[in-house]
């Protein structure tokens, strides 16, 4: 365990990430409460970065879909969050990796109401639409990295 | 690893009513505890109507998602109706942009709107000895 799961003590005290860009920062998505703890340093990243608070909602759902998608299919893995810096704009590149069995069909995965469990079916292409780049690289034995980048508008 | 009460929520009732919200840190097992105690409440207070405040939630994902529309069918197979009132403007264009549309669950602008669906009308008189400037 790389981190305390008791929840009382990881909401005031998660690490903020710095808002200078290119050191990224990666939280583990072991347990519900990292998936608590993984949303509160998305959240905190969106508000250093100067996101409106809709881009915010967007982002911090877009990575709760895909932190849930690792932990429930993938048996747990990883989220980093970069800060990014472009002319003009500012971005947060979120990478969650996990070790799973991988996505047989990553087409058939991003249609809306395809699932193999018991959420919706809209967690993947849902993401994908709240954010602006979006990748997945994942085949079966080989686990899923999702890759998805939200840049600020000018 | 169980800090945190069953379900986090108190679940209050106001006459044939039940009024309770959800909170932003709803995992799988507080999901769950919640269900059953409304469920629970429903039949054991013989509710008509129920009334989820969803003010307080930053973000609806398709978790959340789910929770509520399975929510409001169990309320709904034992006979009381159920209002989600309150969600933040943010959350409701996400949740359209996610492809979520809630299907089958009532909504109102706030809990006073919500309140008013269920047949409560609200009382403008003061209680005794409240300041008057509460009316303005």
């Amino acid at each position: 365990m790389l981190r305390s799961t008791d929840p009382s003590a990881s909401f005031d005290t998660a690490p903020r990430p710095d808002p200078r860009p290119g050191e990224p920062h990666s939280y583990p998505v072991r347990t519900e409460e990292d998936l608590l703890a993984a949303r509160h340093a998305v959240r905190a990243a969106t508000l250093a970065l100067g996101f409106g608070i809709v881009d915010q909602t967007r982002i911090v759902t877009a990575a709760s879909e895909l932190v849930r998608n690792a932990y429930i299919h993938g048996g747990g893995g990883t989220l980093t969050l970069t800060l990014l810096e472009r002319p003009g704009a500012r971005g947060l590149r979120l990478v969650i990796s996990d070790d799973g069995p991988g996505i047989h069909d990553v087409q058939q995965a991003l249609t809306d109401g395809y699932t193999t469990g018991a959420g919706l079916g809209h967690g993947l292409g849902g993401a994908r639409r709240l954010m602006d780049d979006f990748g997945i690289d994942s085949a079966p034995g080989r686990g899923t990295t999702v890759t998805a980048t939200r840049w600020t508008t000018p | 690893m169980n800090a945190r009460p069953v379900a986090g929520v108190p679940i209050l009732r106001l006459g044939n009513v039940l009024v309770t919200g959800l909170l932003d840190e709803l995992d799988d097992k507080a999901a769950l505890a919640f269900t059953d105690e409304l469920t629970q409440r429903i039949t054991a207070e013989d509710a008509s109507g129920v009334l989820i405040d969803i003010s307080r939630l930053e973000i609806i994902d398709s978790f959340v998602a789910r929770t509520l529309m399975e929510l409001t069918t169990m309320a709904r197979l034992l006979g009381a109706r159920v209002i989600v009132a309150g969600m933040l403007p943010p959350v409701a264009i996400t949740l359209v942009e996610l492809g979520l549309h809630l299907e089958g669950v009532e909504t109102a602008l706030n809990a006073e709107r919500g309140m008013a669906l269920l047949g409560w009308q609200q009382n403008r008189q003061l209680p005794e000895g409240a300041p008057s400037a509460a009316l303005h």
